[in-house]
């Protein structure tokens, strides 16, 4: 076979696009591998005199890593959860039923996801000071400055892009499923939760990623909701580590990088979900 | 997954138009099934609307107030259209921040769209490594914001970052390119376009899938050379995919904040609307009112939009 010159250089073309994408990425985990002396003696842009995975260390330590990993957790899983659940049974209810107002919900809950976070955030953060939680719940004893408030608005939020995207997917079952199952007296809920919401896999999978992602990598809702440093998310949490240790670049880069750790992990095992995700709602930003 | 290879609008729209039994069908429930329903729809509905639009509309409602947040709402005091006045007319960081916005929404709009596309262009054949080049090419994306402005300092920083002394400028005459109010808006921008670029790209991707290959050979066939099926075959059947592009483009760059934040909290040349709204609350002023009105300027823009998308997702649904 000959090889077409053409061919060359178009992957010549796509080798240097993804070069220089990795790029800033492949700079800082070089920048993280050195040590702060080897850095400070022969600046950044010089052949390292060694590699070390210390700044590593040092970031999870000095900067918390783990208590900020774990309050990112306490929040993530429970939206996540909690999103999947309640936007597929609205799916749910507006495309296996006719009501006269469902294509209005459905718009309703997809516009809610398009607007910008700061046109909720000022009234939200009010409305947060103003609701009293159980203790239980929140130390505060209110919304405000309480995980249990952070769980609260991701589910708000992210659900109008769930509802959409599972709505779409809902549509495509063959009606009769449903229909068969209650001639068999199912009723509403099991025909959700035996029926439709199995054939939903994909779909759910696709979404699990992606809103993982999504929540995982908040920082204007934790910036304003919470108050109290301690509870704040990782993202949000990585901020002080630069305060702290400004000077240090290498134990930035590698705080950054353990930050992106568990978004890069879901990235490569989960790739097809994600990348089926976005594709599947084409909606979001 | 064959619902990745449409866009949203096709998935819906693929019945016949609803028989008018069905909603009789639906009342048809019984009782204690209706409850049931009603609870499914109802509770994730009240939560939405309570946390997402109650607030925006309190936007729209405080935005005609003077409130310092001091004092329940019956201190509110009602200012009519002054904040907007005010705004548009002695608040120093508005205009700039509306030019940053709006420079914001035309690069991202023309570079990482244009990008996109000729990547999606490019990728979208039998190529060797061709799914390595993609993964490559979107990886970005599943870093936040905030993570991207860190990042991209350790880039952009004067005489150690990557940028100038690949230039040979960190020597002697480093450019500051975050701290120069001139070009910092610019360096952000590029750092923001090098993540937003994969998801344009990804999105051209599905929809180039979905454009029968029947067309391009009769193209072909008739004599066209690439650009002319390109032009005249491709991109006219990818039009719901740049409704699709333009929407997330615009929301996106209404929505960025965390980049600039991170950066320097978004003053000195980095001002955006979004840091205005926010530095009403996590900021040493509380101006409920003031605040609000800048948001309610970002949701008429957005609105705009938004219009524009349900337009084309739901027109060919039966508003039944």
């Amino acid at each position: 076979m000959i090889v077409k010159p053409a061919r060359v250089v178009l992957h010549a073309f796509l080798v240097l696009t993804c070069l220089a994408t990795l790029a800033p990425l492949l700079w800082a985990l070089y920048a993280s591998l050195r040590t702060y002396d080897d850095t400070a003696r022969n600046g950044y842009f010089s052949v390292a005199e060694g590699l070390t995975l210390e700044n590593f260390g040092n970031a999870w330590t000095q900067a918390d890593l783990p208590h900020y990993y774990l309050n990112t957790l306490v929040v993530t899983l429970p939206a996540l959860v909690l999103v999947l659940l309640f936007s597929s049974m609205v799916a749910f209810g507006v495309s296996r039923f006719g009501f006269r107002f469902n294509i209005a919900l459905l718009m309703l809950f997809t516009a809610g996801n398009l607007l910008p976070q700061q046109v909720v955030v000022t009234p939200l953060y009010r409305l947060y000071l103003l609701t009293p939680v159980p203790e239980w719940l929140s130390d505060s004893g209110l919304l405000l400055d309480s995980q249990f408030g952070l769980v609260l608005i991701h589910v708000a939020f992210q659900s109008g892009f769930c509802v959409f995207v599972l709505s779409n997917y809902m549509k495509t079952i063959p009606r009769e499923l449903g229909e068969a199952a209650r001639v068999d007296g199912a009723g509403v809920f099991r025909q959700y939760w035996q029926v439709i919401l199995p054939l939903c896999r994909p779909a759910l999978a696709a979404l699990a990623t992606l809103e993982f992602t999504w929540i995982y990598n908040d920082f204007l809702w934790a910036l304003v909701l919470v108050q109290t440093g301690e509870k704040m998310p990782i993202t949000s949490a990585l901020q002080n580590l630069k305060g702290t240790f400004f000077v240090d670049n290498n134990l930035v880069a590698a705080g950054s990088l353990l930050v992106a750790l568990p978004t890069l992990v879901v990235f490569f095992v989960l790739q097809r979900q994600f990348v089926g995700g976005l594709t599947l709602g084409s909606t979001k930003g | 997954m064959t619902a990745t290879q449409n866009p949203p609008r096709t998935a819906g729209t693929a019945g016949a138009p609803r028989p008018p039994s069905r909603r009789r069908r639906a009342t048809a429930l019984a009782g204690r099934e209706k409850l049931v329903l009603g609870l499914m729809l109802g509770i994730p509905s009240l939560l939405h609307i309570a946390l997402v639009w109650v607030p925006a509309l309190g936007s729209v409602a405080l935005s005609f107030s003077s409130w310092d947040g001091i004092g329940g709402f019956g201190d509110i005091r009602w200012v009519g259209a002054s904040n907007y006045v005010d705004i548009v007319t002695s608040y120093p960081r508005f205009w700039p921040a509306v030019r940053n916005n709006l420079l914001w929404l035309l690069f991202l709009l023309v570079v990482p769209t244009v990008v996109g596309l000729l990547l999606a262009v490019l990728l979208d054949r039998q190529l060797r490594f061709g799914r390595v080049y993609q993964s490559v090419l979107y990886l970005p994306m599943v870093l936040s914001l905030a993570l991207v402005g860190f990042i991209w300092q350790l880039v952009y920083q004067p005489e150690q970052g990557l940028l100038n002394n690949v230039l040979g400028t960190a020597a002697t005459d480093p450019v500051n390119w975050l701290g120069d109010p001139d070009i910092n808006l610019y360096a952000v921008l590029v750092a923001a376009g090098w993540r937003h670029t994969g998801y344009i790209m990804l999105l051209y991707l599905a929809g180039l899938k979905a454009v029968d290959p029947a067309l391009k050979e009769a193209a072909a066939l008739d004599g066209a050379n690439a650009w002319q099926t390109f032009f005249r075959v491709t991109f006219p059947v990818l039009k719901p995919v740049n409704v699709v592009v333009l929407v997330v483009t615009v929301i996106e760059g209404l929505r960025a904040f965390d980049i600039v934040y991170v950066i320097n909290k978004g003053r000195n040349g980095l001002e955006l609307l979004s840091v205005l709204v926010t530095d009403n609350i996590i900021g040493e002023s509380s101006r409920i009112g003031w605040g609000s009105a800048l948001a309610v300027v970002l949701l008429v823009i957005s609105l705009g939009f938004i219009v524009t998308y349900l337009f084309q997702v739901f027109r060919e649904e039966d508003p039944a």
